[in-house]
Order: structure tokens, then C-alpha cells, then sequence
């Protein structure tokens, strides 16, 4: 929080201030003190918030138009694709808009892999990402069922049914779940209630996220902790809201480069059949950015295994920040780490790879290699590496690696000194 | 405080009172709001569906929909259930007898739910490495009473509750 005290200039200003503080927290997030050396991993948090933004405005239109019925959803979709005044293009931004907004979530996340932004004292920021994530994924999946469409009722089948595994009350969790004896229209009209409500406990979770970013501050590419505000910070407004604008302006290049030349190659083509509940698809596959779950959930030949080994590579990630031992934050620092960092990232890559291939042969070892090196990252390694890793020397501030252009060694200090 | 002011006394009393008749008034409140996501009464209406069954040949099955579900009616041949209950049981996953599985008397038709029992898609018939039903989403092969032999599925193919009205007609559900 900024330390000096803030008064309105007008008296008017002042009036309102007195009774509701919004312009103190006005100019509290503008001269918020931000790291001088964050780079632009550091612009996806701006991003994202366009991404949530983007979803609920485009999101909001598209239900004056769409109808959650089982009979008529499908047309509604096409009529909303041919008839409705640029309704492809507010289809196609919203479901772009989805794949865009976990692309930076995956960056987001791996940044702050990297950087070590989960470590003391920002494991709650952590924590309350990782909710949002989970939501994100809940939205993403029933938003993905409205158009039911083959891949829409299929996936939701076999998503819905992942909790049939649960022993003993599995069935009637399942069956509570649907409304109906299978996904049916009680389903789609539930999903499309719930997919209406996430984002906006999504938007409750972000103002979390970022009021506990503003207590420590940004962590940043050097990893140690700075005096605030000093020479080592900038205020928020000019400077990173210039950087974040500039790196948003190329985020939706990207993103309009998908909206206007290839709305399509991110989904399935199968999602243009209407919904039958007598023929499954040959290739169920869920949307790319949950095919690494997907290839751990197959990678085990047994159905509650299998379950609790897919919600285990998520949740364990919330023990991440006691699982990890260095005293060191930034992977800068860490010449060990690091190596295992991008051994994760592959890792996760080709997970998401063979998530999308056929569970057979070659495929099949892979994804078991996957995952078992998955866990293993997080078990084993995270904690051993923090232990046995000798790290680089870490720089007195973050000034000096700027302005001197690297690290004196006679300057630095080793952590180990430290504690 | 005394030691004999800690004992229970008329306060606590009301405040455990108070936070029971609490606790049991928003039961009151949110059960509703969970069981109206159950299947309503029009769904349990749908409960039954009569099949005509005179036009399959042996050898032939048909799907219809029960509840939303496919169900597969198939009429096997003496060759198919000899094959069914040749099978050593402890060679099976989910151990069931094929008898068990069909009407006495009847065994020529097996009526299943045609549901694979990993996560619910629709397994195709006359595939896979046991003569009988191959799951394409995640590789369950079942055999031809249904019966899982290889893949993640758990169990068998699940047998509704179904009744023949006469000779020609099943009833399911």
C-alpha cells in the first residue's frame, strides 16, 4: 500500500472521498510502487484481465441470442453464426476468447514458475490464482456444452462421468448432476446457469488476487525482495500501464489473427453435428488446453485411478509453496532448477500432445513417462533440488544488475550468507 | 473466571440451543435447493419404453433409447451364447455368469444398457478383441455378453430392469 496520505484536490473530490475512499484507491493504484525491472512475462496479468473482460461482454450479447434448450440450442448457435448482425463475429471472439484467455493463464502460471512468484510471502496470490484457474476450466468446459453439438454431449458424458467413479454415492452425484438418467436438457440448462454465473465469481476472485499482489508487491525477474518505493520501483501509471497496453496490443494480433483467418482450428470439427445420444464420436477430445489432464486421466488403466490421479496434478499444486525448499526465488539463480523447469514445461507439452492422440501403443508410454515425471517434478524434485542446488550469487538490489549491466560477483552476496 | 463459573450454565445453554435450531433451519433451506437439481417428474415419466422385438433376425440387434440412454436388444445365436458361457469366470474383471445376465428360458435375447461403464460413451458392436463390443473412447473391450475383459471400464455392461410383455414385445424399465 502507498504510504503517503492522499487528498483530493477539489472540494467536491474531497466531499466524496470523506464518505467513500474510491479516488484514494484510485491514486493508490496509479502510483502503486512496480518493480523497475519486470519484463514483459510480467504483462499477462493485464492481459488476463482483458481476456475476462472480453468473455463477459461478448458473452453477455451472445445469451440475448442463444437459446438452452436441447431442441434448439444447436440452431440457435447457427442462427446466431448466419442471421444475427455480427454474430460470427462475437462467436467467434468468445470462442477464440477462451483458448486466448488460458493461453495466457499458461504463461501467467509458468512465469510465476519460473520466477518463483508462489514463494513467501505471495502464497495466498498463488492460491487464489489457482481458484480462478479452476474456475476457469469449469466455465470453459460447460461453456463448451452449449452448443450441443457431438463434441458438446460427448464431453460432457464423459466429463459428468468422471464423478460416477466416486464409490458408493458416485451414481447419485452423477444422476444429481444431470437432472436426468444422462446428459440431457436438465444438463444444458444447468450449464448454461452456471456458465452465466463463473465469470463473475471469477471477477470477485481477480479483485482478491490483485489486493494480495498489493501487499508485498510484485515479485520480479531478480527475485529478491525490494524497499518500496525506492530507486528500485516506478510508479504504476505511466510506466507499466504503457508496457502492459504495448504487449496487449500484440496479445490481440494474435487473437484477431485467430478470430478473422482461422476462427475454427481450435475447435473440433465434430461440434457442427447436432448431439446424438446413440453414436459417440470415434475421437473424443476436449479442447486443447485441457488435453495434458486428459492424457494423465488415460494414462491409468482404472477408472478411480485414473480420476483421482487427473484432480491430484491439479491440486497439487496448491502445496507447491511448501513443497518447494530454496531459499532462493528467482530460476535466474538456480542453474539446477532451471534445467528441471524446462523438463516440466516439455513435459507438459507432450502430455498435451498425446492427450490428443489415440490411448494406444506409443502413445500410451508416453503419456504414463508424462505423468509419472509430472509427479515426480513436484514430489521429488522441487523438494531435493531446494536442498542440494548450490545457486549463482543473488544482487544486493535490482538496480545494480541494471545499471552495471550483470552481476558483480564483489557486490553480490550469496544467499546462504544471508540465513 | 472461577472454576465453578465455567461449568455449563443457562447461557451456554441458549447458545447451543440457538445455534441447533440454526443450524437445523438453513438444512431446512438449502436441502430444496440441492434435490430440485435431481431428475423432476417428468423425467421419471419417461421411465419405461415397450420395444417391438418381432423383426430382428438372430444374430441382429438393435439400439433404442431408454431414459436417454441407448440400450441394445440382440438376439444371439446358439454359437454366440455357447461362446458367452465357455468363458472361464476367472478370467473375468467383474465375474458374472452369462446366465445371470439373461431371462431363463430366453437366452437368446440380451438386453443391456449400451453404456460403457468408464465414463458413459456408446461402445460399437461387433469390434474389438472378444467378438463382442469395443468402447473407441478410451479402449474397453467387452465380450459378447457385455462383459468387460480388457480396458479401464469397471464392470460389466449394466442389465436394466426389463420384462418380456409377450413374445414380441420387451418392456424396459
Amino acid at each position: 500500500m502507498s504510504d503517503h496520505e492522499y487528498t483530493p484536490k477539489s472540494k467536491a473530490g474531497k466531499w466524496f472521498n470523506d464518505r467513500l475512499p474510491l479516488l484514494t484507491l484510485g491514486a493508490h493504484l496509479t502510483d502503486y510502487p512496480t518493480p523497475k525491472n519486470l519484463n514483459y512475462w510480467w504483462t499477462f496479468g493485464g492481459i488476463l484481465t482483458f481476456c475476462l473482460m472480453t468473455q463477459i461482454v461478448t458473452g453477455i450479447i451472445l445469451a440475448m441470442h442463444y437459446v438452452a434448450h436441447a431442441d434448439l440450442a444447436f440452431a440457435s448457435i447457427e442462427h446466431i453464426m448466419r442471421d444475427v448482425n455480427y454474430g460470427w463475429l462475437i462467436r467467434y471472439i468468445h470462442s477464440n476468447g477462451a483458448s486466448m484467455f488460458f493461453l495466457a493463464v499458461y504463461i501467467h502460471i509458468f512465469r510465476s514458475l519460473f520466477y518463483g512468484s508462489y514463494k513467501s510471502p505471495r502464497e495466498v496470490i498463488w492460491i487464489i490464482g489457482l481458484l480462478i484457474y479452476l474456475l476457469m476450466m469449469a466455465a470453459a468446459f460447460m461453456g463448451y456444452v452449449l452448443p450441443w453439438g457431438q463434441m458438446s454431449f460427448w464431453g460432457a458424458t464423459v466429463i459428468t462421468n468422471l464423478f460416477s467413479a466416486i464409490p458408493l454415492v458416485g451414481d447419485s452425484i452423477t444422476t444429481w448432476l444431470w437432472g436426468a438418467y444422462s446428459v440431457d436438457n436438465p444438463t444444458l440448462n444447468r450449464f448454461f446457469s452456471l456458465h452465466y454465473l463463473i465469470p463473475f465469481l471469477i471477477l470477485g476472485l481477480v479483485v482478491l488476487h490483485i489486493w494480495a499482489l498489493h501487499v508485498p508487491g510484485n515479485n520480479n525477474p531478480v527475485g529478491i525482495d525490494i524497499k518500496k518505493p525506492s530507486k528500485d520501483t516506478v510508479p504504476f501509471h505511466p510506466y507499466i500501464t504503457i508496457k502492459d497496453a504495448f504487449a496487449l496490443l500484440m496479445f490481440m494480433i494474435i487473437f484477431a489473427g485467430f478470430v478473422f483467418f482461422v476462427p475454427n482450428v481450435l475447435g473440433h470439427s465434430d461440434n457442427y453435428i447436432p448431439a446424438n445420444p446413440m453414436v459417440t464420436p470415434a475421437h473424443i477430445v476436449p479442447e486443447w488446453y485441457l488435453l495434458p489432464f486428459y492424457a494423465i486421466l488415460r494414462s491409468v488403466p482404472d477408472k478411480l485411478g485414473g480420476v483421482i490421479l487427473m484432480f491430484s496434478a491439479i491440486f497439487i499444486l496448491f502445496v507447491l509453496p511448501w513443497l518447494d525448499t530454496s531459499k532462493v526465488r528467482s530460476a535466474v539463480f538456480r542453474p539446477l532448477y532451471r534445467q528441471f523447469f524446462w523438463i516440466l514445461v516439455i513435459d507438459v507439452l507432450m502430455l498435451g500432445y498425446v492427450g490428443a492422440m489415440p490411448a494406444e501403443g506409443i502413445y500410451l508410454v508416453l503419456a504414463r513417462v508424462g505423468t509419472v515425471y509430472y509427479f515426480l517434478h513436484f514430489i521429488v524434485v522441487m523438494p531435493v533440488v531446494g536442498y542440494l542446488e548450490k545457486t549463482d550469487p543473488v544482487p544486493m538490489s535490482i538496480s545494480e544488475p541494471v545499471l552495471s549491466g550483470g552481476v558483480k560477483p564483489s557486490l553480490a552476496r550469496k544467499i546462504n550468507d544471508k540465513v | 473466571m472461577s472454576k465453578e463459573e465455567k461449568k455449563v450454565n443457562r447461557r451456554d445453554f441458549l447458545f447451543t440451543a440457538t445455534y441447533t435450531v440454526g443450524a437445523v433451519g438453513v438444512g431446512a433451506v438449502i436441502w430444496p435447493m440441492i434435490d430440485q437439481m435431481n431428475p423432476d417428474k417428468a423425467q421419471k415419466a419417461l421411465a419405461t419404453t415397450e420395444v417391438d422385438i418381432s423383426n430382428i433376425e438372430p444374430g441382429k440387434s438393435i439400439t433404442v433409447l431408454w431414459r436417454g440412454k441407448p440400450v441394445f436388444l440382440k438376439r444371439r445365436t446358439q454359437d454366440e451364447i455357447a461362446e458367452a458361457r465357455a468363458v472361464n469366470l476367472d478370467d473375468l474383471p467383474d465375474p458374472q455368469k452369462d446366465e445371470d445376465r439373461v431371462k431363463e428360458g430366453k437366452d437368446e435375447w440380451l438386453v443391456m444398457l449400451g453404456v460403457c461403464t468408464h465414463l458413459g460413451c456408446v461402445p460399437l458392436k461387433d469390434k474389438g478383441d472378444f467378438n463382442g463390443w469395443f468402447c473407441p473412447c478410451h479402449g474397453s473391450h467387452y465380450d459378447v455378453s457385455g462383459r468387460i475383459r480388457k480396458g479401464p471400464a469397471p464392470t460389466n455392461m449394466e442389465i436394466p430392469k426389463f420384462e418380456f410383455v409377450d413374445s414380441n414385445t420387451i418392456k424396459i424399465g
